[in-house]
């Protein structure tokens, strides 16, 4: 008995039963296209998740001041003042893993110019700050070194500040905005970024020099953050261990004490919101696969209704030489058969679905080739496995009783 | 002397119905030369079903010995008699048995599907040679339920003839045609025979037996009469002198 002929047997056996066979796979069908599409949404929430975070500076290292006690009561971060200027200027000074360098104090309050105001914060950083957080200057142009220097009175605003601040599209280039009372000439704005994925508006922002806001805004010495930016995303951890040692010495830590700042980096960032899309791509998964194992169960159900009804059909066979084997075969051909073309078919809906999904909701959507693979294989396995167990009934037949059978 | 085809020596076979042992052969032998026309003749409950089948190779003796062709079947595993089935035996039942929505070619074709050193086309030339001898070759692709009782049945002798069998096993191949039609088949079976086909004809019908060489009559497992006949009757005739169909 050769391969060929027992798959023109059942070629013939489901060409017999077209309809039959096509309702039978509709299960697969649908199993499988909506394992596609669940898997491609999931794909692409994280693919455009990951891509806003290294548009938010994917080497992006930020250092806050931390893990202090007083007597025992352990501090809040943000009123630390261990974080000084003069660390900031070391690690800018030191650093060989750092491609820029900010520090980042903030202070926030009502903005006003003219008529409008708007709460905000006026951030203080450096120059580096546009690269760090991969930011752009559309209009006017960012402060120089020589107005940190000199603390001069001058700021670049967002696009969300612009529109709050000057509701009647008047160029702000050249306007004055003030924060607790202080005067601050807008001399550039930045390119608008939209919201990040956890909702925050990046256009909110107002930038000044560190040195304006530390001796103008607040009067204080201390920092809120540095950010620093790693050469490549790569050395991130050489980077990391570099400061960390540079802020242990300056700071005059002994080997026995735990540092008093803290050193966060955007991979920390990236894998805790990849751990939250993966959770969801998985349970998108197993919503499509229980419709893939019900689209199976469709099979077998058929696959067991057919054996009986084609008992003679069987018993035939056997009689003129088919053997427990063939007829096995048989049966799992036909299953296989019918999971294999509606795994195809699901294949090129569930694509189907996923690019109207993406032209019509925009929705991030990306198909991953494994995801394909992974479905047809399972549905695949699905044919066998569900196969198997009518394919199996109909091979241990007597020929006698099925020839009988009415 | 002619080569023995089949030759059983005292075939016992036992049924477990229940608690209760059943004795549908209770020691039966005989042997069948190369070109025979056997009739085996039997009430229901007289055993000859379960002699077919083991005659047929779908079943095997509670005891005693079966010879098919000088091969012993009854130490024979299941797909090893399913091989045997599809070399050495055709079968042809009384209700048809062809495929549903299946031309005929493709019906005929069926035995040489399980035959892997039978090619495509060496198929289908044997199953057109096969449909033509039993008068359908005009007939090759009609479908199975396109045509009548005798047309189906005529394309199941085909089918028991495509894989030249040692012998050719029919179980009440009448049973379900009208008398002019089963004459028809009747001629086709001497036609058979007188081309030196082995055949064994199971029957309950003893007016058959008077169109085969030899009759055996089974009576509650036993053979009761195992006799050569005498004088073959010849079913052309008997056709010939049938009334005439109305409508014809």
């Amino acid at each position: 008995m050769n391969g060929t002929n027992l798959f023109k047997i059942a070629l013939r056996a489901l060409a017999n039963n077209k309809m039959r066979a096509f309702l039978t796979m509709l299960g697969i069908i649908i199993g499988v296209a909506s394992v596609i599409s669940m898997l491609a949404i999931g794909q692409g929430s994280k693919r455009s998740i990951q891509q806003q975070i290294s548009e938010m500076g994917s080497n992006m290292i930020m250092i806050h001041p931390g893990g202090d006690m007083r007597g025992g009561v352990r501090q809040d971060a943000s009123s630390m003042q261990t974080l000084k200027l003069e660390n900031y200027e070391k690690l800018r000074d030191e650093c060989m893993y750092l491609s820029a360098i900010s520090p980042n104090v903030s202070s926030s309050g009502q903005l006003i110019a003219g008529p409008n105001n708007y709460p905000s914060s006026v951030t203080g950083v450096s120059i580096d700050y546009l690269k760090i957080r991969q930011l752009k200057v559309e209009q006017g142009e960012m402060f120089t070194e020589n107005d940190e220097r000199t603390a001069a009175k001058v700021c670049v605003i967002g696009k969300t500040i612009v529109d709050n601040l000057f509701p009647d599209g008047s160029d702000p280039i050249g306007k004055i905005i003030r924060c607790n009372k202080i005067p601050l000439r807008v001399i550039g704005v930045l390119e608008s970024k939209g919201y990040n994925s956890m909702g925050m508006d990046q256009d909110d922002v107002v930038l000044a020099p560190y040195s304006t806001v530390m001796k103008r805004l607040l009067a204080q010495t201390y920092l809120s953050g540095i950010f620093a930016s790693a050469l490549t995303e790569d050395m991130t951890e050489e980077a990391v261990d570099e400061i960390s040692g540079i802020l242990r010495r300056e700071h005059k830590l002994k080997e026995t004490d735990d540092d008093d700042f803290d050193i966060r980096t955007q991979q920390e960032l990236s894998s805790m919101l990849n751990t939250t899309t993966d959770l969801m791509t998985t349970l998108l998964a197993c919503i499509a696969g229980i419709s893939l194992v019900v689209g199976g169960i469709g099979i077998m159900n058929i696959m067991y209704v057919s054996v009986t009804e084609r008992t003679r059909e069987i018993g035939l066979r056997m009689s003129v030489g088919a053997r427990g084997i063939d007829i096995l075969s048989q049966f799992l051909i036909e299953s296989i058969l019918i999971s294999i073309t509606g795994g195809l078919i699901g294949v090129i809906l569930g694509c189907g679905a996923s690019f109207i999904i993406k032209s019509v909701a925009h929705w991030p959507v990306f198909i991953q080739p494994w995801s394909v693979l992974l479905s047809f294989a399972v549905c695949t396995f699905t044919g066998v496995f569900f196969g198997w167990y009518p394919a199996k009934k109909a091979a241990d037949l007597d020929p006698i009783e099925a020839l009988r059978y009415e | 002397m002619s080569k023995t085809v089949i030759e059983l020596q005292n075939i016992k076979r036992n049924f477990l119905v229940g608690d209760e042992v059943v004795h549908a052969l209770r020691g039966i032998s005989f042997s069948i030369q190369e070109g025979e026309f056997v009739t085996i003749m039997g009430t229901s409950g007289s055993g000859k079903s379960t002699l077919l089948n083991t005659l047929g190779c779908l079943d095997t003796p509670t005891s005693g010995e079966y010879l098919l062709d000088g091969v012993s079947v009854r130490t024979m595993s299941k797909p090893q008699r399913a091989v045997l089935r599809n070399r050495k035996i055709g079968f042809v039942f009384q209700n048809y048995n062809l495929l549903p929505k299946t031309t005929a070619v493709e019906n005929v074709e069926l035995p040489l599907m399980y035959n892997s050193s039978v090619s495509a086309a060496e198929r289908r030339r044997r199953a057109t040679e096969a449909l033509i001898a039993v008068g359908l070759g005009d007939r090759l692709e009609h479908k199975s339920n396109q045509m009548s009782g005798g047309q189906m049945q005529r394309v199941a002798i085909a089918r028991a003839l495509v894989n030249n069998p040692a012998v050719i096993l029919a179980d009440e191949a009448t049973g379900n045609l009208d008398t002019r039609t089963s004459f028809e088949i009747l001629v086709l079976f001497q036609k058979l025979h007188a081309e030196g086909r082995t055949i064994i004809f199971v029957t309950h019908n003893p007016e058959l037996s008077q169109y085969s060489s030899r009759n055996i009559r089974l009576r509650d497992g036993h053979v009761i009469e195992d006799c050569v006949n005498p004088h073959i009757l010849s079913a052309a005739e008997a056709l010939a002198a049938l009334p005439k169909n109305d409508d014809e």
